[in-house]
């Protein structure tokens, strides 16, 4: 996003009083919080469903211990057979343990990586971090901020409801309206 | 269930975040630098006996047929075991939700599993002889046209014990980066800011990037909790699949998990009880915390117990000559035997202490007691392996085994080495929770 107005609260009580006063007049595109923590309420007020990121790290896991399965088998049964005190080539029981490490291996890896590029990481710097004031959002400071691709957004109309939801201060950044 | 605060007074965000990130820029104190010295002699002490058990071989060590495994093989059990408490405080006790004692020291504890479990690798390594070739024990299509062997319990240990230090590490990596954040926005230096912004990745805590990390934390929390269970039962495998009285038992993968955690805990409170006081933290972690740790000392101390007692009547009950010898006579009252009754009297005498209130919030008390647990947990793992192996079917290959200055150095050195990254951890990264703290704080005024 590109922020045209930024909006800078004290609490999360009041971030989100923020927030639902900007949805109550009509602008919910392009619009994003920012916050030093996970603030609850914040999904249900924008209407972000719960992150699909868990099948992408189901697939992985099964991917990653079948993968290990077929290549235990294929490499001790089939490419290199060692004749073990006459036991089976293809002992299932003694290719579990490295199934389901290789299982969690590849589904916390998924994990990690998509957690990060589904968050638009890496990215060193975003036009927000411009903003005077921005660096308290990781600490004690609730940020609010509605891009340029908002086509509702009325800068007298929403600047006073966010000044009455308690912001401290709300910032234009240039751009439309 | 006590009802004590787990975190004391009514701390706003800017307090928190200060006291808690001005960790990793507090001047050093002179306490600290003593101690820096001492184990970053002793890792220098590490790396010397590693030379030199690689230039002349595994003959420097005391291990010799029967007792193929001596110090080696105790002291990975060992430090692999202490790293199973860290994961099951932020893992188990995170996906069982009500437990919000853990979030004060999750990240303590996982740094202390990172580094436990990167002591524990280097024994297996060093006991293969020749570590240059570790890398035969993974999969890749060598020119000599072979592959490793999957039915035995090694490439099993391999498979298990690095992919529970990545796991780990992915872990801990994704817990710290909104605190990495913390620290690029608030750090004095602009060196520090740059070096965190990029750890940091960027992040701004928005909407979306908050989304998607709760739901992998909580995921990778899940994933991490069976490997708990699962590193230290392949662990155990390596030894209840073999024939030998004091090994060959179906009790051992249970009886493992239960002592790494119990030992974990204890390794928590020894390494805890400084940190609190040196960087002024009682506001965070409080008596709370160490009341619910002392109560995991007294349950995984009562399993450790029980086991012990099993393997004793199980090897009575065998009526098996060597059983009975091994666990009856052997242990007991053998050439060992002082190091059984201190074993006895570390795991399963001392942690009696903890049915009392008053002695669980003692901790001078703790403290001891946490050293005692972590020497008694040593020698459970000297029982198992030297002991048992001493005494084994023949008695003409009967045979005591002594440590070499090789062994007790290796020792000395991992417990050094472990202390120094522990110590730049500390200095470091934000080894409590900011994020987490602030969210936990602001819930519990609520």
């Amino acid at each position: 996003m590109t922020p045209v107005v930024m909006a800078e609260f004290d609490s999360p009580e009041a971030l989100l009083t923020g927030l639902r006063a900007l949805v109550a007049n009509g602008v919910t595109a392009d619009i994003d919080a920012f916050t030093p923590y996970e603030v609850k309420g914040v999904e249900e007020i924008l209407g972000v469903r719960r992150s699909w990121l868990g099948w992408i790290v189901l697939a992985a896991g099964l991917a990653g211990g079948a993968g290990a399965y077929l290549l235990q088998w294929w490499i001790n049964v089939v490419d290199y057979p060692l004749n073990i005190g006459g036991r089976p080539y293809h002992s299932a029981p003694a290719f579990i343990p490295i199934t389901f490490e290789m299982a969690v291996l590849f589904a916390a890896t998924a994990a990690l990586i998509s957690a990060i590029a589904l968050g638009g990481l890496p990215k060193l710097w975003h036009p927000v971090f411009e903003v005077d004031g921005f660096d308290r959002a990781t600490i004690d400071r609730f940020w609010v901020a509605v891009g340029d691709r908002n086509t509702v957004l009325d800068r007298a109309r929403d600047a006073a409801a966010l000044e009455r939801a308690g912001a401290l201060r709300v910032v234009w950044l240039g751009g439309a309206a | 269930m006590s009802d004590d605060p787990v975190i004391l007074g009514h701390p706003n965000d800017t307090e928190l975040s200060d006291q808690l990130l001005s960790t990793t820029w507090r001047p050093f104190t002179r306490g600290w630098k003593l101690a820096f010295t001492i184990c970053g002699a002793l890792t220098l002490l590490l790396f010397a006996m590693i030379t030199i058990t690689v230039m002349r071989g595994i003959g420097m060590w005391g291990n010799n047929i029967p007792d193929a495994w001596g110090f080696g093989i105790i002291n990975f059990v060992w430090w692999i075991g202490i790293g199973h408490a860290g994961t099951f405080i932020s893992a188990i006790l995170l996906v069982l939700e009500q437990q919000s004692w853990r979030t004060s020291i999750n990240r303590f504890t996982e740094g202390m599993t990172l580094f436990a479990v990167m002591q524990a690798g280097l024994f297996p390594l060093l006991h293969l002889g020749r570590p240059w070739f570790a890398y035969w024990l993974f999969p890749y299509p060598s020119v000599m046209g072979t592959w490793p062997q999957v039915r035995s319990a090694l490439p099993w240990d391999a498979a298990a014990v690095s992919t529970y230090f990545l796991v780990s590490l992915m872990f801990w990596y994704l817990g710290l980066i909104p605190d990495f954040a913390s620290l690029r926005d608030r750090s004095p230096t602009r060196r520090r800011r740059i070096i965190y912004g990029i750890l940091a990745l960027g992040w701004r805590g928005s909407v979306q990037q908050w989304r998607h990390h709760k739901v992998a934390y909580m995921l990778l929390a899940g994933l991490a909790t069976p490997l708990v269970l699962s590193v230290h039962s392949i662990v155990s495998l390596d030894f209840s699949s073999t024939g030998l009285a004091g090994w060959h038992s179906t009790i051992f993968p249970p009886f493992f998990v239960a002592g790494a955690i119990f030992s974990g805990f204890a390794l928590v409170l020894t390494l805890i009880i400084p940190a609190r006081r040196v960087f002024k933290l009682e506001n965070v972690i409080t008596l709370r915390h160490f009341d619910a740790m002392a109560k995991m000392l007294l349950i995984t101390g009562w399993i450790v117990t029980y086991s012990y007692i099993v393997e004793l009547f199980v090897g009575w009950y065998s009526g098996d000559t060597y059983e009975i010898y091994q666990h009856l006579v052997n242990r007991p009252f053998g050439w060992y035997a002082v190091c059984f009754w201190i074993m006895i009297t570390c795991n399963c005498v001392v942690t009696q202490l903890f049915w009392s209130r008053r002695m669980r919030r003692n901790l001078r008390v703790l403290f001891v007691a946490s050293l005692l647990i972590n020497v008694g947990m040593w020698l459970e793992r000297f029982e198992i392996i030297v002991v048992s192996l001493s005494r084994d079917f023949l008695p003409s290959s009967w045979h005591i085994f002594v440590p070499t200055w090789v062994d007790i150095g290796l020792l000395a050195g991992t417990l050094g080495f472990f202390g120094l990254l522990f110590m730049l951890f500390l200095r470091f990264v934000p080894f409590i929770p900011v994020a987490e703290i602030k969210q936990l704080a602001r819930e519990v005024q609520a």
